[in-house]
């Protein structure tokens, strides 16, 4: 019984890495190999799509490009969030719950359905083709899901702590700085990893507000995106990069991956 | 916790109403504004009223896409929730191996979304992939560009590769937070397993539930790019989602009335579809 309850998760996680491997193993192979039929790992191990990446500006430049706006679209998201979601957790106001729920409404609005308006928006004021452009069109879905988790830790710390610092002497933004971010920390640390995911996967808008200069790896990868075969070792090895980045995020917040999940509010 | 009133808050909420608002009102308007109006270029608009609405919602092609993708959200909840959740149920509650289980699952989540439609393909070629090699060395005629049961039955095993993790992960956090106690007064009552799930667990995971349920509606509900990187919405266009038809007919065709007043159904078909599972799910609930 215990035996077959560990099964289960052994039998998904291998089904979740099979694609992966397949990935991993099609990257490390020539083009000769790939085309020569179905070789269920390199025979002849190859570093040849990987040096073309490496060596090819185009290629490179676009890793470099998602990583800043992945960057800023994170710290503008939480930085925003945080003094709002301390609001929602500690006071009522005017409007909070048609806000809170107006906010949240925005994690619903079909990204595809902003596309053409935010390109004509984001080419007006002049930032179309820049790491803003995609940075600001990512909020969108990343500030409310960022005040609803900041909420729900928040939420999580007693009132008293507050009240102690204002008796102590502290002023409100020493308070929040020194006393208070400290103790959410695992909070921010879980909205920021939701931010960087969200805003790493996204490929419609990032792809359709940047043309040359900010262009993000998800749509360098679309050029070559040819079931023809040519160039599926290339391919392969593009994406196997693009794993590296959530593994090592995933990495830093393991511990707090399942808390985080429930969003604070379980 | 007792909140305290005090509209002076409304200055640590202005960032972000003030983002916000620019980014979701501006361009909802600019959506409004386009789907009552008719343009032949050159920036000339005249007024069309509800023209373009009615157009949509009689239009065979958008019935035939919103099915499609009714069925596909369907199909995808079908598997995943009741997946996710008999997986959570059978992790290992502490020990060495929770943080390598929640690592390894985690991964699929992290992977761009072109990129987890590019996997899937490499992986599906009838020829050089292993799960399209495996299905045609079976006996089974299988090739996702030609014929659309295959395309179908890549995108949802795609998708449940892709998503399941989602719901395992919260039915999880969930899960672990049910404290001891409640365990423990059902072995003394000497409950069984499956009394256990449904009184202890079930009730327990509602609001994990919920939030579950609701984040996989919307978001396999919006799946554009996954679909688009695989198939591109055919054979035909036997998988041509709202959201590929509408980029097709905003981007592809700039038919920016249409496209409009189609976005603005889509949208709200979201809200009234998540509205609904909100209030069913949480029904006899106070809170």
């Amino acid at each position: 019984m215990k035996s077959l309850r560990a099964l289960v998760p052994t039998v998904y996680i291998i089904f979740l890495l099979l694609p992966i491997y397949w990935l991993l193993n099609m990257s490390f192979k020539s083009t000769n190999e790939i085309l020569g039929g179905l070789t269920l790992f390199p025979h002849h191990f190859t570093l040849d799509n990987y040096k073309e990446i490496f060596t090819d500006p185009s290629w490179y430049w676009s890793y470099v490009n998602s990583i800043e706006y992945v960057a800023i679209n994170t710290v503008l998201s939480v930085g925003v969030a945080l003094p709002a979601a301390y609001a929602f957790s500690r006071y009522r106001f005017l409007g909070d719950k048609h806000l809170f729920f107006w906010l949240l409404s925005n994690r619903m609005a079909p990204p595809a359905v902003f596309v053409l308006p935010f390109f004509q928006l984001y080419s007006a004021i002049g930032l179309f083709d820049t790491p803003w452009a995609v940075a600001l069109a990512h909020t969108l879905f990343n500030v409310p899901l960022a005040v609803w988790i900041l909420e729900g830790f928040m939420s999580g710390v007693p009132k008293e702590l507050d009240e102690t610092a204002y008796v102590d002497g502290y002023s409100f933004p020493r308070f929040f700085i020194r006393i208070f971010i400290p103790t959410i920390a695992a909070g921010i640390g879980v909205a920021c990893f939701f931010c960087f995911m969200f805003s790493w996967v996204e490929l419609l808008l990032a792809k359709n507000l940047t043309a040359v200069a900010a262009k993000p790896i998800a749509a360098a990868m679309t050029k070559t995106a040819s079931t023809s075969g040519y160039e599926l070792g290339l391919l392969a090895a593009a994406g196997s990069l693009t794993l590296i980045p959530g593994a090592v995020v995933i990495w830093f917040v393991r511990n707090y991956i399942a808390k985080g999940f429930a969003l604070g509010r379980v | 916790m007792k909140k305290t009133y005090n509209n002076k808050a409304w200055f640590f909420v202005l960032p972000v109403f003030i983002m916000v608002a620019f980014n979701a009102l501006v361009p909802l308007m600019t959506v409004v504004n386009y789907s009552v109006q008719e343009t032949f270029g050159d920036n000339v608009f005249t007024w069309s009223g509800v023209q373009w609405f009615s157009d949509t919602l009689t239009s065979d092609r958008f019935h035939a896409a919103l099915l499609r993708q009714l069925e596909f959200s369907a199909i995808v909840l079908a598997i995943e929730i009741p997946l996710g959740l008999f997986i959570a149920l059978n992790m290992p509650k502490k020990g060495f191996w929770v943080p390598v289980c929640l690592v390894l699952m985690s991964l699929p989540l992290l992977i761009p979304w072109n990129v987890v439609g590019a996997i899937w393909n490499i992986m599906a070629l009838p020829d050089l992939g292993l799960l399209g090699r495996a299905i045609n060395s079976l006996g089974i005629p299988y090739n996702y560009t030609r014929q659309p049961y295959s395309a179908w039955f890549t995108l949802v095993l795609m998708d449940v590769w892709h998503w399941t993790s989602l719901v395992t992960l919260l039915c999880y956090a969930g899960l672990v937070s049910i404290p001891d106690a409640y365990y423990q007064a059902a072995k003394i009552d000497g409950a069984r397993p499956w009394a256990v799930f449904r009184y202890i667990q079930l009730p327990k995971l509602r609001h994990v539930m919920t939030i579950a349920v609701l984040l996989r509606f919307m978001d396999s509900f919006m799946i554009y790019t996954e679909p688009q990187v695989m198939t591109g919405g055919g054979p035909g266009s036997s998988t041509t989602f709202l959201s590929l038809d509408l980029v097709k007919t905003a981007i592809g065709q700039f038919d920016l009335g249409p496209a409009a007043a189609m976005s603005l159904i889509y949208f709200l078909i979201i809200l009234v579809i998540s509205w609904l599972f909100y209030t069913l799910m949480m029904r006899n609930e106070e809170a």
